[in-house]
């Protein structure tokens, strides 16, 4: 940084930056590959609108901000919504109590329905008390596969986290692995350490827990990187969410290790890891799926009064495995973001 | 083993007293009691004490490539406590840094990709962001007066925001796209994000980035007009300025330079990991202080050093890499770190009070 005329530069910077990309374009620095031309333009599913008069749904998560497995959820119930002419109001705290306030604004909205997560229930359990009292249907999706009955709801949407913690140990056992690693990306999740111990209880091999921090990506990498040098055994590294597992891929590079990646959850670059080989499979507990039926199911029950699961049942969106196999079929929807 | 090599820069002579004969009244004391007085000699031994103890709790860190790992995880966090070191001792602090890593990647990933330019359009553009960040949290901190906390937490929480909801308007996803196939991409990705060979090691370059920045920090901090600004203005600002230091630019081109910092660690994490999740960075902050306090900068400003920063990255790579390659169990991984950091802190705060009680 020079000492003469310092911020005169800076004062001006968006302008230089302006006058700099258009130059740079029109010198023909435009990239011929990639980037948003080579992408196709994808719309999300669509089936029409219903003409049933307009109604409010409240969806409440346990999202934390930035998270792309929550991102799906919630295209799946905006797409729900467009179709059902049901007006959405999303909103999502990662502190139960925060989302216990987050219902309770609904409620006094009035909304026609209410979908929640339950990642922590015992901090739901009175304000969920408090919407049926008000007549407010509530279904609840994602978490809380244990829970959702004794809480009153009246439908559940998801995955039970160790049963597909368990049906990635057998593919696990089935695969001819010895031992693997289970990395966390977040401690203290409890729907996080339920797939582990899942992994767990059925793989005949022995099975590791490894944390990293899930907001330091380098991190995440340097510390997968270490626990394959430190124990060479390794021949399974599973991962809890995509981008975890396309990092753990250069972590097993660098640490020259041959154990190969399985996880949970997918996105659109992870679709392409398994067609190329890199990452071996992934557990689907098909988000989109979640948010679209929470939705969808409000509509019908306040239009036709059904519930689906028969009130008794939880609605398994999952596990559904996709490997080299089936991924093309999955691939073209995971590019749109929506699986 | 290429520990010893950074061990030696640290070692920089303290200036020479210039008194001929001592008079009675000013003992001179004894070399070593006046090197371990120095800021960065405490972390330097809290940074070897924990480097052997993992080489010996942890075998496999004696090898080299668990060094390279380490050093890599190291220079992620040390290329920017560099900058949040000066800033620290500059008087300031910024709590916008973490996140202001990710605003600059995610600039560069999207302005290329949804424009189709040149990878290094958006990287140049990003770099400009950035710096302007750095300028708006000088400038208002300056021009206000208020504390830098305020005034960086609050651009802390417009970039976590910003962050978040442009990055899903723009490409409807919380992720960036992928542009790796990009033109361009491969060029930046051996600038910012190679590794080369040494002796059958792959050392990531980042290193090699960390430890220069590391250098051009000392020298400017200890031989330049600049570094003496900056020493001033955190010591005491007002009678900086009325001794002639320019208070508002040495202030402003210090956030400037955290800036800098988070462009580049912005660009490697890029150029790494081709596209970038939105809501990452938060929490990164406190992790560059950290370093930068272990490393012996005042939080209260006007004390500090260049070298000793290197050493606080270097411990907080050494002791998260080292739990895991110790194997020990995970569940107790956070405190671990909690005991270790703490330890050396302490080992840092008793040198130094041996150092300078007589």
């Amino acid at each position: 940084m020079d000492s003469s005329s310092p911020f005169r530069s800076s004062r001006i910077a968006p302008v230089v930056a302006m006058a700099a990309a258009v130059a740079l374009t029109l010198a023909g620095c435009s990239s011929d590959s990639g980037g948003k031309k080579s992408e196709e333009s994808a719309d999300g599913a669509s089936a029409g609108k219903a003409s049933t008069p307009q109604m409010t749904v409240a969806l409440v998560t346990h999202q934390s901000p930035g998270d792309t497995f929550w991102d799906i959820v919630r295209k799946g119930a905006e797409a729900a919504a467009a179709k059902d002419n049901v007006k959405l109001v999303y909103s999502a705290d990662p502190n139960a109590g925060n989302q216990a306030t987050l219902i309770q604004n609904a409620i006094d909205q009035k909304v026609d329905g209410i979908a929640v997560t339950l990642a922590k229930p015992d901090a739901l359990k009175d304000v969920i008390a408090k919407a049926k009292t008000a007549k407010i249907p509530v279904v609840g999706l994602n978490s809380g596969v244990s829970e959702w009955k004794n809480l009153g709801l009246m439908e559940f949407f998801g995955q039970d986290e160790t049963v597909a913690g368990e049906a990635l140990g057998n593919r696990l056992n089935s695969e001819g692995a010895k031992k693997a690693v289970c990395v966390i990306q977040e401690q203290g999740n409890i729907g996080l350490t339920q797939r582990c111990a899942g992994v767990k209880k059925t793989f005949s091999g022995t099975t590791e827990t490894l944390y990293v921090n899930g907001t330091d990506m380098p991190s995440v990498k340097s510390t997968i990187t270490a626990k394959l040098s430190q124990d060479k055994a390794i021949d399974y590294i599973v991962t809890l969410g995509a981008p975890f597992a396309l990092t753990a891929v250069q972590s097993k590079a660098d640490a020259g290790s041959k154990a190969k990646i399985a996880t949970f959850d997918l996105n659109k670059d992870l679709t392409s890891a398994i067609d190329k080989g890199t990452i071996a499979f992934a557990v689907d507990q098909q988000p989109y799926l979640q948010g679209y039926l929470a939705i969808d199911s409000l509509w019908l029950y306040k239009n036709n009064g059904n519930y689906m699961g028969g009130g008794e049942q939880p609605v398994l969106t999952g596990p559904a495995f996709v490997d080299k196999t089936n991924v093309d079929a999955v691939a073209s929807f995971a590019a749109k973001g929506t699986r | 083993m290429s520990m010893t090599h950074h061990a030696e820069p640290a070692v920089t002579t303290p200036p020479a007293p210039g008194r001929k004969e001592s008079d009675g009244r000013t003992k001179q004391r004894p070399l070593a009691l006046r090197l371990l007085a120095r800021p960065e000699v405490g972390v330097f031994l809290g940074a070897v004490a924990v480097y052997v103890f993992f080489l010996i709790a942890a075998p496999p860190v004696r090898d080299g490539s668990s060094m390279a790992n380490i050093l890599y995880q190291s220079s992620t966090i040390g290329i920017m406590a560099l900058p949040v070191a000066l800033l620290m001792i500059g008087g300031e602090f910024d709590l916008s840094a973490g996140v202001a890593v990710i605003t600059s990647a995610l600039t560069a990933s999207m302005l290329s990709y949804q424009l189709t330019m040149n990878v290094w359009v958006g990287v140049v553009v990003a770099l400009l962001v950035s710096l302007g960040i750095g300028f708006l949290n000088g400038w208002m901190v300056v021009r206000t007066g208020l504390p830098s906390f305020l005034i960086t937490l609050g651009t802390f929480l417009i970039l976590q925001g910003v962050n978040l909801a442009v990055t899903k308007l723009i490409t409807t996803n919380v992720a960036t796209d992928d542009i790796s196939d990009m033109d361009g991409f491969g060029q930046a990705k051996k600038i910012f994000a190679s590794s080369f060979d040494v002796g059958g090691v792959q050392v990531k370059i980042t290193i090699v980035y960390w430890l220069v920045f590391a250098a051009i920090a000392t020298w400017v901090l200890l031989r330049t007009r600049y570094g003496n600004w900056i020493f001033a203005v955190g010591g005491n600002k007002e009678s900086a300025r009325a001794v002639g230091v320019p208070v508002t630019f040495t202030k402003i081109s210090l956030f400037m330079l955290v800036g800098f910092g988070a462009w580049f660690v912005g660009m490697h994490q890029l150029f790494t990991f081709n596209t970038v999740q939105s809501g990452e960075g938060v929490g990164q902050e406190l992790i560059y202080i950290s370093a930068a306090v272990i490393g012996g900068c005042l939080l209260t400003g006007g004390a500090g050093s260049a070298i000793g920063p290197v050493f606080g990255a270097f411990m907080f790579g050494m002791v998260q890499q080292g739990i895991v390659y110790a194997g020990w169990n995970p569940d107790w991984f956070k405190a671990f770190l909690g005991v270790m950091l703490l330890g050396a802190v302490l080992i840092n705060l008793w040198v130094q009070r041996t150092a300078t009680r007589r």
